[in-house]
């Protein structure tokens, strides 16, 4: 009697191992048919995505590999950490890519890519993820509503950092219709990040000095 | 239903796509049926892939179903599934990454969909393979036109346009579908829009089926009147 038990639990588990590693197998197999793919799928979604933000600007550099990871900053919005990556023109700085994070968006944090030239002006700004209300915070996006371009030729000196707000909170910029705190959360997280931008300006641009150009 | 001896493959893929609808008679999977539903192409994307796996899912099972033994058959469809649900999720990241992006978590959340346990509890470990195929797929296709049918009446109401962003699963460049009007009811776009529209689906094919028990006993009724 116990015998056959233990000799059905035997069976049990070899049916399991057998068919657990079966179905490894199966993912094993489907993941080395796509892994190239879908690496390939990501740097071109990255590349896609940080595009706009390097609009009538011209670099020799290549972008992906600039990329820098600012360490947890006070300075910066949200928790701090930021990803920047970097334009040059023959060795001379052009533009730098910040991806931060608003932490303060209505349903959650906002991933906001920000383009900013050498000299701290802002060449354009587009939501990279987001999970505010459909038909009111979502017109942050680029092919939602033109309100996302209002940004682009602005610096701290114009408008004076002062009037980096919303209209509804006495500062220069629009704001959404039927809401206000989307809005609200983009402006000071470009603020901040244009602050950042000025007073580390030397530092993105040095650290880790080039080495492309020597690789090449 | 499931007997063997009077099996016929009409009379499965009407019981998926109507009798037996998972979304709409079964009331399964309904987690992914709402929360997806914004768009035709979302509920196109998810459902089409729901039906992958659950055919797949199907198959493995009613393969494998001399040796699952009852103690430990739920680890097994476990595994299958999420096997099966993986492989989904990397063929979709390998070849539809836009709408991969679009449908997010809930691809991988297709593990989740208790239509796909249901359907290997049911019907898969019982049958031979080929009649368990089938009963995937037509499950799955039921499951699929109900998340489009839903999903175009929520981008109808909710945004105006039907069928937009196609892009996502033919690929090219983007596409607006037909556009109606514009604006639109955002409510239908939001979490109570899912519930509203599943309502009326079930409320609609409820009143269809009655309608046509009646018209089925019409006869009798006209000639009680005629008197």
């Amino acid at each position: 009697m116990t015998e056959r038990a233990s000799s059905k639990a035997v069976q049990a588990t070899l049916v399991l191992t057998v068919i657990a590693a079966l179905c490894t197998g199966i993912v094993a197999i489907t993941r080395d048919a796509t892994h190239e793919r879908i690496a390939a799928n990501q740097q071109a979604f990255l590349e896609r995505s940080l595009s706009p933000a390097l609009a009538g600007t011209t670099f020799d550099n290549h972008l992906l590999q600039s990329a820098l990871l600012i360490q947890p900053s006070s300075e910066l919005p949200g928790d701090g950490s930021a990803i920047v990556y970097r334009a040059w023109l023959k060795d001379t700085p052009v533009a730098a890519l910040f991806v931060v994070t608003a932490p303060d968006g209505y349903s959650g944090p906002i991933r906001i890519l920000i383009g900013i030239t050498a000299s701290g002006e802002v060449t354009a700004v587009r939501i990279l993820e987001h999970r505010e209300t459909p038909g009111l915070g979502d017109g942050i996006e680029a092919n939602r509503s033109d309100w996302i371009h209002q940004f682009a030729g602005h610096s701290l000196l114009s408008p004076p950092v002062n009037k980096w707000a919303i209209q509804r909170d006495g500062g220069d910029f629009e704001q959404l219709t039927g809401a206000s705190v989307t809005p609200r959360a983009v402006v000071k997280a470009i603020r901040e990040t244009l602050q950042y931008f000025n007073a580390h300006h030397d530092e993105i641009f040095s650290t880790p000095p080039r080495t492309e150009e020597s690789a090449e | 239903m499931s007997n063997n001896s009077n099996y016929s493959g009409m009379k499965q893929l009407l019981g998926g796509l109507w009798h037996e609808n998972p979304g709409l008679v079964q009331l399964l999977g309904l987690c992914p049926l709402l929360a997806v539903t914004t768009s035709f192409v979302n509920g196109l994307g998810l459902g089409l892939a729901t039906m992958l796996v659950l055919a797949a899912s199907n198959l493995l099972i009613s393969l494998t179903r001399r040796f699952i033994y009852a103690e430990i058959r739920v680890p097994l469809y476990v595994i299958i599934i999420a096997s099966l649900v993986t492989c989904a999720e990397l063929i979709v990241k390998a070849w539809f990454p836009d709408l991969d992006r679009s449908l997010g978590i809930f691809i991988p959340l297709i593990v989740t969909n208790c239509a796909i346990v249901a359907r290997a509890e049911i019907f898969a470990s019982r049958n031979p393979p080929l009649p368990a195929l089938l009963d995937g797929i037509a499950m799955g296709a039921g499951f699929a036109l109900l998340l489009c049918a839903i999903g175009a009446f929520r981008e109808l109401v909710g945004q105006g346009s039907v069928f937009a962003n196609l892009n996502l699963i033919t690929g090219g460049n983007s596409s607006a579908g037909l556009q109606f009007f514009d604006g639109g009811f955002l409510l239908m776009l939001l979490p109570p829009g899912a519930f509203f529209s599943l309502a009326l689906a079930i409320a609609l094919k409820n009143w269809i089926d009655q309608k046509r028990a009646r018209a089925a006993h019409q006869p009798v009724d006209a000639n009680i009147e005629q008197r």
